[in-house]
């Protein structure tokens, strides 16, 4: 074997290596969505005991609603504001209305920065704590404990969450749109980049509602991804304390990354 | 009654439980002792329905119970009680809704029908003034008996017990063996306890199943174990110390 073979040689075994990793990550892919499939057929039951998963789904929606109305507000204020001053600075021939900021500021909140923005910051908050919460409690047995009672635990436990951010999640985010379009006024009024009128003005501008539900089922959608695979990333562990941690990372970076795949697909439906 | 027939279960073709047959009568205290990693968890999550047998057949009272799908099973797990090993008591709930719990699944009894059955279970296991205590305010055997207490509270005619007092000084340990015992007599119980401790067996062992290997090696009372006829039951008994000089 000369030099140069035996160079050829070691890039096809890794080529084949990788090879095979990547056909046993996609297997495993089919797999974990499977297993998913499979949970959320018996999380989407009617509950057994509808006043106690009433009464779960006003816990959830304090929960996981009004305690992120903080955070969504801070960020939303404050995105608002870097949106209007990016725009304003970047206007700088005098054909261009300065009402436009308005515009733009007020497409670009309703279209994207609500909507994906603020589900991507929902999705660290809400899904680490739900994928721990559900990952405690199945390492400490709380979840056999439901089952030998004849509980559907994955619907007593999971339906709730998901029912409850996808009712209340829209509202964060229309809180959210208000919120950020105010940023863009506290701007007008304490800087001298374009007036509260021009900005007002832009902002009345050819207002589709369209953008508007189009943000909306955004939410929705991501509501329930982030949810629901946070919970399956909790429910599925099986083993210790080691492996909430884990969990509660992967149902981040999973749920995130489904956001932004998600994103891409229903713009592209909804929008063209 | 219940009846295993022939169980075996297996993990990933690794032989946990093999061919055991077991009868399990009510009004008594049936024991299951081995070895650390004898399968004794195993056979009872088995027998409560948390991991299906690979081969042979569970009866609740002649009713085929290893056959039903989970809605067939709803009613007769209203009639089934387990302590955990680790007592799973629900961390988001105190005491009082922790006992609480299954009724609110199960009856519609009103609120105060409720908090006096609960009241009652607590007292039961005398920790009448704990109800507003939440679990991570109990001690470890505390936790223990708030769990015996959710596992009565719905009146079951079968309670599982996995080790109700490991990591229990002795003392409570015995409390809560005997607090076993009377509730099974008392109302009749078909009770299931995992355990490796020799003084419960002793104690309260009705009948004694002892698991070698996967295999059900001896099958006894409290009172002829203590003269075993076999060896590796004897090796289990006589392993510490104190069970060597009671011996002599
Ligand atoms: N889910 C599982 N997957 C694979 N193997 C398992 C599983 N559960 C138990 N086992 C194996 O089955 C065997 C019996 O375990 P089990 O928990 O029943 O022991 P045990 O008798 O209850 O022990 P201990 O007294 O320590 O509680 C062990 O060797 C364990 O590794
Ligand atoms: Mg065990």
């Amino acid at each position: 074997m000369t030099p140069r073979d035996r160079w050829e040689f070691c890039n096809d075994l890794v080529f084949c290596t990788n090879l095979a990793r990547h056909f046993f990550t996609t297997m495993n892919l089919f797999e974990q969505t499977g297993s998913y499939v499979l949970l959320m057929s018996r999380v989407l039951r009617r509950p057994n005991r509808h006043s106690l998963f009433f009464k779960e789904l006003v816990n959830e929606i304090q929960k996981v609603g009004f305690d992120s109305m903080g955070i969504v507000a801070i960020i939303s204020v404050f995105m608002g504001m870097v949106v209007t001053i990016q725009t304003a600075y970047n206007i700088d021939s005098p054909l261009i209305p300065l009402s436009m900021v308005g515009f733009t500021a007020r497409q670009s909140v309703i279209l994207e920065f609500s909507p994906t923005i603020i589900s991507l910051i929902l999705a660290g908050k809400v899904g680490s704590s739900i994928a721990s919460e559900i990952g405690t409690m199945r390492v400490t047995e709380q979840i056999d404990a439901l089952e030998v009672m004849g509980i559907n635990s994955a619907n007593f436990l999971i339906l709730p969450k998901v029912v409850a951010a996808v009712l209340f999640n829209p509202v964060l985010i229309i809180f959210s749109i208000g919120l950020s379009l105010l940023g863009g006024y506290f701007v007008a009024l304490f800087t001298s980049l374009y007036t509260p009128g021009d900005y007002v003005t832009g902002l009345r501008f050819a207002f589709e509602g369209f953008t508007l539900f189009y943000a909306l089922i955004k939410t929705v959608v991501f509501a329930f991804l982030i949810t629901s695979v946070s919970a399956y990333q909790g429910y599925k562990i099986r083993g210790g304390a080691l492996e909430v941690g884990r969990s509660s990372t992967t149902a981040v970076v999973h749920s995130s990354i489904l956001i932004i795949l998600f994103n891409l697909i229903l713009t592209q439906l909804l929008l063209t | 009654m219940i009846s295993a027939k022939h169980i075996t279960k297996q993990f990933a073709g690794r032989s946990v439980l093999d061919d055991i047959s077991l009868d399990f009568e009510p009004g008594y205290t049936n024991l299951i002792i081995g070895q650390s990693g004898s399968g004794k968890t195993v056979l009872m999550k088995c027998l409560v329905g948390l991991l299906e047998v690979d081969k042979g057949e569970i009866y609740y009272n002649n009713r085929l119970f290893s056959r039903m799908n989970a809605e067939e099973r709803r009613p007769l797990r209203q009639e089934l009680g387990m302590l955990f090993q680790g007592g799973a008591l629900f961390d988001s709930m105190n005491v009082t809704q922790n006992v609480m719990f299954p009724l609110n699944m199960y009856t519609r009894w009103s609120r105060s029908e409720k908090l006096k059955r609960v009241q009652f279970c607590l007292d039961r296991v005398n920790l009448s003034h704990a109800g507003l205590l939440m679990p991570s305010e109990l001690s470890g055997g505390m936790v223990k008996r708030v769990a015996i207490a959710r596992a009565i509270a719905l009146n079951p005619r079968y309670l599982f017990c996995d080790e109700p007092n490991s990591g229990l000084d002795p003392q409570t340990a015995t409390l809560i063996d005997n607090l076993i015992l009377e509730i099974t007599r008392e109302y009749n119980i078909t009770t299931v306890i995992n355990t490796h401790d020799m003084n419960s067996v002793l104690q309260i062992g009705d009948r004694v199943n002892f698991i070698y290997q996967g295999k059900l090696w001896w099958q006894g009372t409290k009172t002829n174990i203590m003269e075993p006829d076999n060896a590796e039951l004897e090796q289990f008994l006589f392993s510490t110390e104190l069970t060597r000089r009671l011996k002599k």
